[in-house]
């Protein structure tokens, strides 16, 4: 359990990814099996063991100490589970012998009940150290939240052999832990697992932005075209077992189960093949915008309402199998073909091929791109961020190669905003003030003033790092914690432009507006603070409601 | 009629005051007559007419503050016994950094033990404390919550050891406070094993000399100018928590040893990778220990937490008093 405890403190407590990855091989390399194999599925959110609720924790802990202390306690700390862990009543440091194994502790909590739990709980915070104490109230409290995403653990998995992280995605699904047969395969001393699910996951083909002068080499007469929708990449897959029940599934870009969320599409999954598309919402015919999906994503189960204001829809791109035939090894235009005719098959109204776009050069590819809506895409512009490309005698392989696919992404937009927040930066950063809120004009009783309209800390250099930090040490006004608030009135302040992918309307921010992936494209130490953009310019930027009633969400 | 403790010692702006040998104990302000504890600058400042304090203390002093920081010192060594206007003061070790004081008080047959900033674990670059049976303690409570109980830091500085086998090519940036934790982290990397030249922030230079002065052997220091181009990884740098330039050493990893460390939002918040929890300060269980063996009839809590230590002393059957001085800093670990 010790190492396990100090690999998640260590993951919570270094920000750079290289690091939190060399951490995790380290562990899966040093530890042997089982206790890896659950640490990899605590670390991915796949270990089921039973949750202790708050009061179960607060119960134990008041038949053992003063409540006064505790709450003194519990102010300072803030967190319910290490203040649990630090005032517990135990051994600060623990000999190896009896220090016990993380495939244990799992073991014991598989055997609890409703009626047992407290017990086993309270003897395992007598067993444990610290550290230990903090792993094991955050294994059962749900959630390690130290900074690691299922993908960054599989990535170090695969570190441990010379295994190709698309592959462990696909069989993955088939996988449980302890996952024994899977670290054996990785490390080159078992075979491949079989996936015995007939309905997996299988890797994906993923394209690469298309470089400034990538155009020149390329010949229009090779590619397709068809928009790129601002959903979420998903894989549909429907096929029946081995006793005739058909089985439907949901899987994300990186292979995550998500069907639970999505009750409405496996509905209409009624077929036998696996299809690679968008995940959009589309309402009233038209496809709505990425936050109108954001509503239905990272969520375990769903809502009547939810369902009936933000019906779900796959835009489809691709086929990979169908009927029991592998289509991968087909040209695009060949699968496309097959496609066209799987989804007229399938009849749902929640289903439909992504349309193509009609192009005889680049020059008119580039003038579709800019202006989606005129080019047929009609009321679905607003869900459009750009074009794809793909060659037609592209092969379906996983992964991001080089070459058969493009992503042609619409530009981004720009606006000037003024510095109004700073707050530290993390890791390397965290002595200067990075992170930015800015802010637009906007007319206000007493003359202009200032809304905020987003936050973003990236694409600075050194240099620039410290002249800013210094600008805003010497012109702050206000602190609020960590968070400082700087001088930014028509006379002072500090004009930063900033780039941003989109714009969506948001009842949560005072503005209005929130934006999609704002980051500072450049400082304008140049520009007087007064000549920033208004709230009423970017507002222009939000996507048109073509007939579509407006409604509060 | 008996004398009340407060007769002897009681708090004023200025720091605890004994009217009856007219003496101020760690003043916060200029005063004609003061006994030091120790050498931090929120307990040792300038400005007083006499200033009595053990000789290491007003070593530290003189060189922080210039040779000047009092019209007049008077060196006092551990145990020796001194009258102040006819007041039995005595100097004992307190643990807490080199010089570091406990004052004992006498007066008519009262006690009272003023114990200023201490710890009872060990460190190798102090005398330990010397616990003294007392009618009134003094205490600090910095770290009184039942949260805080700081690890062995001979384990912590492993854990410093371990990072460094680990990422051999980044230079591990370890703040400190330039007084006490400074000196006792070079110490304990050395008894580590570690005996590599540690380079140090300039800052450190004169405490560490004081140090090495006394007999605690620091080994080879390199001084870190902050103009210095970026050097090759894998050294152990020290200095100041807040003024450390990270700008010397490509991709360094920041360590910070303070007894704030021991809850992870605080180091979170503080941008360490590695938190060590090392501390100056006594622990909730080294300052419950400690009141249960001088066994005083009265705890009067200075600075810190003095709600929790008030809590656990009523529950105990102490009399407690918060005696709510401002002036001293609960961030100083």
């Amino acid at each position: 359990m010790r190492a396990f405890a100090n690999l998640i403190e260590s993951l919570m407590l270094t920000p750079q990814r290289n690091g939190k990855l060399r951490l995790m091989l380290a562990y899966f390399r040093d530890t042997p099996d089982p206790d890896r194999g659950f640490a990899l599925a605590a670390l991915t959110g796949a270990l089921n063991v039973p949750r202790a609720r708050p009061a179960l924790l607060r119960a134990l802990v008041a038949e053992r100490f003063d409540p006064v202390l505790f709450r003194l306690s519990y102010d300072y700390v803030g967190d319910l589970c290490e203040t649990v862990s630090l005032i517990w009543p135990g051994p600060q440091g623990l000999g190896n012998d009896t220090d016990p194994r993380l495939g244990d502790v799992v073991a014991s909590l598989g055997e609890a009940t409703r009626a047992s739990l407290p017990g086993i709980v309270s003897d395992m915070l007598d067993r444990l150290d610290e550290t230990g104490r903090w792993a094991f109230l955050k294994l059962i409290t749900g959630g390690l939240r130290v900074g690691v995403s299922a993908r960054l653990a599989k990535t170090a998995l695969a570190g441990l052999g010379a295994v190709p992280l698309d592959e462990i995605e696909e069989t993955w699904h088939g996988q449980r832990p302890p996952y024994e047969v899977l670290f054996a395969w990785v490390e080159g001393k078992g075979p491949r697992p079989r996936n015995d699910d007939p309905a997996p996951f299988r890797a994906m083909m993923l394209a690469q932005p298309l470089g400034d002068s990538d155009l020149d080499a390329l010949d229009p007469a090779h590619f397709a075209a068809e928009w790129k929708w601002d959903g979420i990449r998903v894989q549909a897959v429907a096929a029946r077992d081995a006793h005739g029940r058909q089985l439907r599934r949901l899987y994300s870009r990186t292979g995550d189960d998500i069907s639970a969320a999505f009750p409405d599409i496996l509905e209409v999954l009624d077929f036998d093949g696996t299809i690679d598309g968008e995940l959009l919402i589309v309402r009233d015919g038209a496809a709505q915008p990425f936050n109108a999906l954001q509503q239905r994503l990272n969520r375990k189960s769903v809502t009547r309402k939810l369902l009936a204001e933000h019906p779900a829809h796959i835009r489809a791109y691709d086929l990979l199998f169908a009927d029991g035939e592998d289509l991968r090894a087909l040209t695009f235009a060949e699968r496309r073909e097959r496609l066209a005719r799987f989804v007229s098959e399938i009849d749902s109204d929640r289903i439909d091929l992504s349309a193509q776009v009609r192009f005889d050069d680049w020059n008119m590819l580039a003038a579709a791109r800019g202006d989606p809506a005129g080019t047929g895409a009609a009321q679905d512009a607003d869900a459009i961020e750009g074009v794809m490309l793909k060659r037609r005698d592209s092969v379906y392989e996983a992964g991001r190669p080089k070459g058969p696919w493009f992503k042609w992404k619409r530009d981004p937009y720009n606006v000037d905003a003024v510095l109004m927040y700073a707050q530290r930066g993390r890791g390397r950063r965290s002595s200067l003030y990075s992170d930015c809120t800015f802010g637009v004009w906007c007319e206000g009783g007493a003359g202009p003033e200032l809304v905020p309209v987003g936050k973003a800390y990236s694409g600075f250099t050194d240099e620039e790092l410290k002249r800013l930090d210094r600008f805003v040490r010497e012109n702050t006004v206000e602190r609020f914690g960590p968070v400082r608030a700087v001088r930014a009135d028509t006379e002072t302040g500090l004009v930063l432009e900033i780039a941003f992918e989109g714009l969506n309307e948001s009842a949560r921010h005072k503005s209005g507006v929130a934006m999609r992936f704002p980051r500072i494209a450049r400082i304008r130490w140049d520009k007087p603070s007064r000549e920033a953009g208004t709230l009423a310019e970017l507002a222009r930027l939000l996507p048109q409601r073509k007939g579509a009633q407006a409604r509060p969400d | 009629m008996p004398i009340r403790p407060a007769d002897l010692l009681h708090p004023t702006p200025a720091g605890l005051y004994c009217p009856p040998g007219d003496f101020f104990v760690d003043p916060t302000r200029g005063v004609e007559r003061a006994v030091i504890t120790h050498g931090h600058s929120d307990h040792a400042r300038p400005g007083h007419g006499k200033a009595l304090a053990t000789p290491q203390t007003l070593a530290i002093m003189a060189a922080r503050m210039g040779a000047n920081h009092a019209r007049e010192t008077q060196a006092v060594q551990y145990g020796e016994c001194v009258s102040i206007n006819g007041i039995g003061v005595t100097l004992v070790p307190a643990g807490h950094v080199l010089g570091s004081a406990q004052v004992v008080i006498d007066w008519k047959g009262l006690r009272i033990v003023v114990s200023g900033d201490y710890k009872r674990s060990a460190d190798p670059t102090c005398a330990p404390f010397e616990p003294v049976r007392a009618d009134v303690f003094v205490t600090e409570a910095t770290f009184a919550l039942p949260v805080f109980r700081h690890p062995p830091a001979a384990s912590e500085i492993g854990k410093l050891m371990s990072s460094l086998k680990r990422f051999p090519e980044r230079t591990h940036l370890v703040g400190a406070y330039s007084l006490g934790k400074a000196q006792r982290v070079i110490r304990l990397i050395r008894e580590a094993g570690y005996d590599e030249p540690i380079f140090i922030h300039e800052s450190l230079w004169a405490m560490c000399d004081i140090y090495a002065a006394n007999g605690i052997e620091l080994g080879a220091l390199t001084p870190l100018a902050d103009t210095a181009g970026p050097l090759a990884g894998g050294r152990i740098a020290i200095g100041p928590p807040s003024t450390f330039a990270a700008d010397c050493f490509t991709d360094p990893l920041a360590v910070y040893a303070s007894g704030w460390m021991r809850t992870r939002k605080r180091a979170r918040q503080t941008g360490v990778e590695l938190p060590l929890i090392i501390s100056d300060h006594a622990d909730w269980g080294e300052l419950t220990d400690t009141i249960r063996e001088v066994n005083p009839q009265e705890v009067w809590i200075t600075h810190g937490r003095d709600d929790a230590l008030a809590r656990w002393a009523e529950l105990n059957g102490y009399m407690a008093k918060p005696l709510a001085l401002v002036g001293y800093e609960d961030e100083g670990d």
